[in-house]
């Protein structure tokens, strides 16, 4: 039993997470968790999965990939127009392909389609990654990136540059059905089986085989391993947990335009990456809530220095600090971590390898 | 047919641009293998020195009461000198102990993006989203030749890209520094024991490749007046783009691919929706770094095992 310890907690620790979103606060008349705490959970559920699926490629293979935003906007916009599809009376698609009522046992097929797609559109990158490299492949992702934006932006009949809307009825349909927290148990789901995946591919054979790729490419393919495989299924698998994210990420908020997975989106993506450290799932995880706060506790802090400096005199009246600092920090610090700690929190290291003793507490069984 | 021809003369126009940020692309990159992605975030800093530079010359109440003309004779030095600090500085910060380390090269170019993020959003949040306009410097007149109208901007932008490109030639082709960067792209580590200063030369590379940045950026400010800060990346990664069509490294590479992307671009935005002139662009780049990752003019790396 206590080789389960830590399992048992995570698991009782994303019940509590939906109970605390879905029963009231006594005497008062809002949930415990009030809409603005829910949202910025499922944001970092969301980023867990990006930076975790990110890490496949960038940390266990070794390669740069600076596009992964654009398998997001795939799967974000491939999910939404499915959801729509199926569950919702459009315009675009006219009647409802399913009864509203099953939208969320159906509900998985929508993620599923959105995975698939992104993880074709991988095979963007993943074709030209056989001869190319370093920073020809960095540049190649991020060319796949503004291709991937500017198609989306240039077909009228989904939006084009105005975004696209509509899946907030799916949801509907599934808090009509019962009332719960739907997409925070959806976000929890997809978490799960982002990890779940990553880990198992990195400790099959396969994941052998990226490890190598990463070690040394030549040598690899000299043992047997066929790279050029290796190297599309790393990338697809990557690219499709993207999108995972990515269609979680447009049922959260309701509304996707293609501009906001621009390459700052998949700068995120790396910051947190290396924040991490490549090529740790525990570490990631870690950053990716570290960042997600950090963001939010900036939007908080920047008000307030503001505030607090122009009290002092230190600033001049006519000038006021406001959110684009956000986007100065978050570079700053990531420059500081390349100088000083390229590896990031745990590099190459899992939770388990710095605290041998917590294997005692948890299985991956 | 006379369309086709003004179209040409604009492409013309863009590729100068794009010429002008790619020799500092292809510079930096011959020398240090370094892809400098905040060059094209320099390139807007030097748009915007130029401003600076130019309205406090021109300041009716100011100290000097030049002409336009004595300010623009003036301002193409001054920003140039201004804007080769500024990439100066950036491989002072941030490159040079990541160098000195040894460290990955992948650290590098991370550090590079996040530079041009810095320099963007620094930007942005010092100066605000308040738009401001270049002063006309030069009066404008416009040639007609044959039904093409061709304004003497246009021509000085040309003239200029291409001497640029002359001079930067001559400069590694045939002089001392020039031949020392030639070196540092053979072999870094036999350098020094030929007694070259390996820093000394990096700083030069960039010192160069940031001021025909910075003269580009004033180029660009005088025939486009309004400035933004997110100017510089959309046509440094375009710039980009043109580098690595022509062969990252190599100078005639960068100077060919500018005005060969700008050619397609221009030609895509007039005969189809202007929407498609980034896909087009993107697109070229991924099928050119696919099938032939050298570019026109590189020379494939063998890497030893």
């Amino acid at each position: 039993m206590k080789r389960y310890t830590i399992n048992i907690f995570l698991f009782a620790a994303a019940v509590v997470l939906v109970l605390l979103a879905q029963f009231k606060a006594p005497g008062s008349d809002s949930k415990i968790l009030d809409g603005y705490v829910l949202s910025i959970l499922m944001l970092i559920g969301i980023n867990c999965i990006f930076a975790v699926s990110l890490n496949l490629v960038n940390g266990y293979m070794g390669e740069f990939s600076c596009g992964h935003g654009g398998f997001m906007c795939v799967g974000a916009y491939v999910g939404s127009l499915l959801s729509v599809a199926f569950f919702s009376n459009s315009k675009l698609f006219g009647t409802a392909l399913f009864a509203p009522y099953l939208a969320p046992f159906l509900f998985p097929l929508v993620l599923l389609g959105a995975m698939l797609a992104a993880a074709l559109a991988g095979l963007l990158v993943a074709l030209p990654s056989f001869k190319t490299r370093d920073d020809y492949l960095a540049i190649i992702t991020i060319a796949a990136n503004y291709i991937i934006i500017s198609l989306i932006e240039n077909i009228d009949a989904i939006g084009g540059p105005r975004g696209f809307s509509g899946m907030n009825k799916t949801i509907n349909a599934m808090t009509d059905l019962v009332s719960l927290p739907w997409m925070l148990m959806w976000t929890l789901v997809g978490v799960y089986i982002c990890v779940a995946v990553v880990r198992r591919l990195m400790s099959s054979t396969y994941g052998k085989g990226i490890s190598a790729v990463c070690q040394n490419e030549v040598a690899a393919e000299m043992m047997g391993i066929n790279t050029n495989r290796v190297k599309i299924m790393a990338f697809m698998v990557s690219s499709g947990l993207g999108g995972l994210a990515g269609v979680l990420y447009a049922h959260v908020y309701g509304y996707v335009n293609a501009s906001s997975f621009g390459l700052l989106k998949s700068t995120e993506g790396l910051v947190m990456v290396y924040l991490g450290g490549m090529g740790s799932i525990s570490g990631v995880l870690m950053a990716a809530v570290a960042f997600t706060l950090l963001v939010e506790v900036l939007r908080f802090v920047i008000p307030w220095l503001n505030d607090g400096l122009h009290a002092i005199h230190v600033l001049p009246d006519s000038y006021q600090l406001d959110q684009v600092w956000t986007w100065v920090f978050i570079p700053l610090m990531l420059i500081l971590l390349m100088q000083f700690r390229p590896e990031g929190f745990l590099g190459n290291r899992e939770l388990t390898h710095v605290f041998p003793r917590l294997k005692r507490w948890f299985t991956l069984k | 047919m006379e369309f086709f021809l003004q179209q040409c003369v604009n492409a013309l126009q863009w590729g100068s641009f794009y010429a002008l940020i790619a020799l500092g692309y292809t510079l930096v990159y011959g020398v240090l293998r370094l892809i400098n992605f905040a060059h094209g975030d320099v390139f807007m800093v030097g748009a915007y020195l130029a401003f600076f530079v130019s309205t406090s010359l021109l300041a009716p109440d100011g100290m000097f009461g030049f002409s336009r003309e004595v300010v623009l004779v003036l301002t193409i030095p001054l920003t140039m000198i201004l804007t080769s600090m500024v990439g100066v500085t950036l491989e002072r910060i941030a490159y040079r102990p990541l160098m000195r380390k040894g460290a990955h090269r992948l650290y590098v170019v991370i550090t590079a993006l996040m530079c041009g993020l810095i320099l963007e959003n620094g930007n942005l949040a010092l100066l605000g989203a308040s738009r401001r306009t270049l002063p006309e410097l030069l009066d404008k007149t416009v040639y007609h030749i044959g039904g093409i109208a061709v304004t003497n901007l246009k021509l000085w932008v040309v003239f200029t890209a291409v001497l640029v490109f002359f001079a930067l030639y001559f400069i590694v082709t045939r002089t001392r520094i020039g031949m020392a960067m030639r070196a540092v792209s053979w072999d870094r580590f036999a350098l020094p024991l030929m007694g070259i200063p390996l820093e000394q030369v990096v700083v030069f590379t960039f010192a160069l490749g940031s001021a025909i940045a910075g003269l580009g950026g004033l180029l660009f400010a005088m025939s486009y007046p309004v400035l933004e800060p997110y100017m510089g990346a959309m046509t440094g990664w375009k710039a980009f783009i043109a580098a690595v069509v022509g062969g990252i490294g190599d100078i005639r590479g960068a100077f060919v691919g500018g005005f060969l992307l700008a050619f397609v671009e221009v030609m895509v935005a007039a005969f189809l929706p202007s929407t498609f002139r980034d896909l087009f662009a993107f697109s070229i780049l991924l099928i050119i770094l696919w099938q032939r990752p050298t570019g026109i003019f590189g020379k494939p790396l063998t890497t030893k095992i």
